[in-house]
C-alpha cells in the first residue's frame, strides 16, 4: 500500500489544469495530464428496454452514437480525447452484452486513429451490481462473478482505463443522507466503504496488471453526488452536502493507496483533493454536464480538470444533430479554450476565474477553491487511518464553513446556517477510538441492511 | 386536562418522545383518537408539508416530523381498529421496477405519504411485474407508486400497468408514477393516471387521485 502523509503540490500556482505531478501515458501514447487538457464524452441508449431482444438494436446505437462523436472530434481537429463506456446494470448483469459494446466502441474508436490519425482512449466503467444483494454481498457471489468477467476480458480486449462508482456502504449511507445523520455517514464513509474500497481495489488493480489496462479510480458518485442532487432540490442543507463531499476523501484515497493511477472518474469532485494529495490526472464535469445534472459547481470544477467531461448523455436528436455528438462538440470548445489559455500563460488566470465565478455563491463551490482543498488535504494527510481522516475532514470542513461565512465569503439562506452548528454538535458525539465506534454503530445499524462480516468487522 | 396544542407543535417539530407522551395523556383523559388524528397530528403535517413546500426547512425535519406522527399512530391505531375505525386516510404500494436499484426517490414518498397519514407499503427495489401485481391485490391497494431512475427501466413500467390489466385490476387502483427520466407526456403515453416530478408533487397526485386534495 502507499502512504500520503505529505501533498503533491508546493505551491497552489502549480495547481492548474490539465497538469499534474503524476501524469498517465495511454497505450497509444495519449498523456493525459501532461499539458494538454482533454474532452471525455459519456453516452448511454434514449429510453428502450435493454435486453436480449432489443440488443442488436442497442448495439446499432452504440456503433451510430461512437462514430458520431468520433466524427465531431475528427472534424474539429480535437488532438485526443477519452470515451467512457459506462455500461447498464443490464449490461454487467450480462456481462457478454456488455463486452461486445465495448468491442464495438474499442474497434471504431482504433478504426479512427488508424485511418484518421485521431487517438482515443477508453475507459471501462461496469456497474457495482453488488447492491443488487440486499443486503449487498461484496466479497464474492454472482455479482462479483459478473463484474469481474466484464472487468478481465474488457480489458484484454483493449480497455485503456478501468473505473468503477463502489458502492460499499451505499446500502446504510443512503438513509443517513435523508436524515442528514452525520454519524451514520461517517460510519459508512469512514469505517465501511474504505474497507471495501481496500478489497476491491486490490482485485482490480490485479485485473488491471494482468490484461494490459491502468487502474483509473473510482467515484463516491453514490454518496456524494446524491448528496449533490438531494440538496439542489432543496431536500437536504446543501451545507450537510458539502461535508459528505470532504467526507468521501478518504474513502476515494484508499483505491489510489491500493495502486490506480488515474485519471479520476469524472463524477467524482473529490478528484480535486485527490490531485493535490497524489498528482494524479483526474476528470471533472461542470456546466457541459448539465445534459445529465444540474450543479452549483459548473465552472469550478474545471479549474484543475486533466479531463473534461459530460457525465452522460442519452442519444436523442437535437435541432443541430444527435445528443452526444452536441455534447462532444461543447466539451472540445471549452478545451481548446483552457488549451489556448494555457499555452499563452494564462492557466493561473483562467483557473482563477473559473473559481472565483463560483465559489462565493455556494458552500459547495466554496470547498473546491484550490486553497481551501489544500487545507482540507492537510488534515487529510495528518493520519494514516481513513475514519480519522474522515472525522478530522468533517471538523475542519465546517470549521471552514463557519470562518468563510463569518468573513462574508459565502452567503448561506437562512435555513442552511443553523445547520453548521447542527452538523457540529452530531460530531462531538463520535468518539475518536474506531474500535469503540465500530462497537457502537453495531448496536445501532439495523443489520438486516448490511453484512459487518462483509466488511471485515 | 392535555393541552391538544402540544401535540400539534411536539408533532411539527419532531419532536417524538413529547408526542408519544402527549398521545397517551390525551387518551388518558378520554379524547377520541380520531380527534387527535383529524384535527392535530394530520394537521401539523399539513404545515409541516407547507413549511418544506416554501423551502423553510428540509426533509431531515419533515422526516422528524414524520416519525413523532408514525410514533403516536402506533399507539392509536389498534385502539381505533379494535372499535371498527379507519386507520389511514388511503392504501398505496410503492415500488421500483425490475432492473432498477434506485431507491432513494421512492423511499422519500414513501415516508412523505406515510406523514400524510397514508398507510405505505413499500414492496422494494428491482421488482418484476408480478411483484407488483400481487401486492397490489395482497393490500387491496387504492393507489399503487412506480418508480424508476433509467431511460432503459422506465419502459418497465408500461409492462407493470398491462399486467395489472391482464390481472383485472388496473381499475381498482390509480397508478402513479416518477423517477428523473420520466415525464408527464411519458406517464400518459404508458397509461398511468399521474406523475410526480418530484417527492412533493408525487403526493399531491396521489392526494388528488384519491380525491383528498386541498
Amino acid at each position: 500500500m502507499r502512504e500520503y502523509t505529505k501533498l503533491a503540490y508546493s505551491s497552489l500556482d502549480d495547481f492548474l489544469y490539465g497538469k499534474c505531478s503524476n501524469p498517465v501515458v495511454c497505450k497509444n501514447g495519449l498523456v493525459i495530464g501532461g499539458g494538454e487538457i482533454y474532452p471525455e464524452v459519456n453516452f448511454t441508449l434514449p429510453p428502450m428496454k435493454a435486453t436480449q431482444e432489443t440488443l442488436s438494436e442497442a448495439k446499432a446505437i452504440y456503433k451510430e452514437m461512437v462514430e458520431g462523436v468520433l466524427k465531431k472530434a475528427y472534424e474539429l481537429h480535437a488532438s485526443g480525447l477519452v470515451i467512457e463506456f459506462e455500461t447498464l446494470p443490464q449490461f454487467t448483469e450480462n456481462p457478454e452484452w456488455g463486452i461486445e459494446i465495448h468491442k464495438i466502441l474499442r474497434d471504431t474508436m482504433w478504426d479512427f486513429e488508424a485511418k484518421l490519425g485521431l487517438k482515443s482512449v477508453i475507459r471501462m466503467t461496469p456497474n457495482d451490481m453488488r447492491e443488487m444483494s440486499r443486503p449487498p454481498i461484496m466479497r464474492g457471489g454472482k455479482y462479483w462473478d459478473g463484474m469481474e468477467r466484464i472487468f478481465a476480458q474488457t480489458a484484454r480486449d483493449g480497455a485503456d482505463l478501468l473505473s468503477i462508482e463502489s458502492t460499499g456502504g451505499k446500502e446504510i449511507n443512503d438513509e443517513a443522507l435523508m436524515n442528514a445523520d452525520l454519524r451514520t455517514c461517517i460510519f459508512a464513509l469512514g469505517v465501511l466503504a474504505p474497507r471495501d474500497m481496500k478489497w476491491l481495489w486490490t482485485n482490480l488493480v490485479k485485473i488491471a496488471e494482468e490484461n494490459g489496462s491502468i487502474p483509473a479510480g473510482d467515484s463516491a458518485c453514490g454518496f456524494a453526488n446524491t448528496a449533490m442532487v438531494l440538496a439542489e432540490q432543496g431536500f437536504i442543507p446543501k451545507v450537510f452536502a458539502s461535508v459528505v463531499r470532504t467526507m468521501s476523501v478518504a474513502r476515494a484515497l484508499v483505491a489510489i493507496e491500493c495502486g490506480a493511477k488515474g485519471p479520476g472518474k469524472d463524477c467524482a469532485y473529490e478528484n480535486v483533493y485527490l490531485k493535490a494529495i497524489t498528482g494524479m490526472p483526474v476528470s471533472l464535469e461542470g456546466k457541459t454536464a448539465a445534459c445529465a445534472h444540474f450543479s452549483p459547481i459548473g465552472n469550478i470544477a474545471a479549474a484543475v480538470a486533466d479531463l473534461w467531461s459530460n457525465e452522460s448523455v442519452q442519444h436523442v436528436k437535437l435541432l443541430s444533430g444527435f445528443a452526444p455528438t452536441v455534447s462532444t462538440e461543447q466539451l472540445i470548445y471549452d478545451c481548446r479554450l483552457m488549451n489556448v489559455a494555457a499555452n499563452k500563460g494564462g492557466a493561473l488566470l483562467l483557473r482563477d476565474w473559473l473559481v472565483e465565478s463560483d465559489c462565493y455563491l455556494d458552500s459547495q463551490a466554496y470547498i473546491l477553491r484550490p486553497d481551501v482543498v489544500f487545507e482540507i488535504c492537510a488534515e487529510v494527510i495528518k493520519t494514516q487511518s481513513p475514519f480519522l481522516r474522515t472525522l478530522g475532514v468533517a471538523r475542519t470542513t465546517l470549521d471552514i464553513l463557519q470562518r468563510a461565512v463569518n468573513k462574508n465569503e459565502l452567503s448561506l439562506p437562512e435555513r442552511e446556517l443553523s445547520w453548521i452548528g447542527n452538523l457540529q454538535e452530531q460530531l462531538e458525539e463520535i468518539p475518536e477510538d474506531e474500535e469503540q465506534f465500530i462497537s457502537e454503530m453495531k448496536e445501532e445499524v439495523d443489520t438486516s441492511k448490511y453484512k459487518p462480516e462483509e466488511y471485515g468487522i | 386536562m392535555t393541552d391538544l396544542n402540544l401535540l400539534y407543535e411536539a408533532i411539527l417539530k419532531g419532536k417524538q418522545k413529547s408526542a408519544v407522551e402527549l398521545t397517551n395523556a390525551a387518551l388518558a383523559d378520554n379524547v377520541e383518537p380520531k380527534l387527535l388524528i383529524d384535527e392535530y397530528m394530520i394537521k401539523a403535517m399539513g404545515e409541516v408539508g407547507l413549511r418544506f413546500e416554501n423551502q423553510e426547512i428540509f426533509v431531515p425535519e419533515l422526516l422528524m416530523a414524520g416519525r413523532a406522527m408514525k410514533a403516536s399512530l402506533n399507539i392509536l391505531q389498534p385502539i381505533m381498529k379494535n372499535s371498527g375505525q379507519k386507520t389511514s386516510i388511503g392504501k398505496v404500494v410503492i415500488g421500483t421496477v425490475k432492473g432498477d436499484l434506485h431507491d432513494i426517490g421512492k423511499n422519500l414518498v414513501a415516508s412523505m405519504l406515510e406523514g400524510c397519514g397514508f398507510e405505505v407499503i413499500d414492496i422494494g427495489i428491482d421488482m418484476d411485474s408480478e411483484k407488483f401485481v400481487e401486492a397490489v391485490r395482497e393490500h387491496n391497494a387504492d393507489v399503487l407508486g412506480l418508480s424508476a431512475l433509467l431511460t432503459t427501466t422506465m419502459p418497465y413500467m408500461k409492462t407493470v400497468i398491462d399486467a395489472l390489466r391482464d390481472a383485472g385490476l388496473r381499475d381498482k387502483v390509480k397508478i402513479v408514477v416518477g423517477g428523473a427520466p420520466i415525464s408527464a407526456g411519458f406517464a400518459s403515453e404508458i397509461g398511468a393516471d399521474g406523475y410526480g416530478e418530484t417527492a412533493n408533487s408525487a403526493v399531491t397526485a396521489v392526494k388528488n387521485l384519491l380525491g383528498l386534495g386541498k
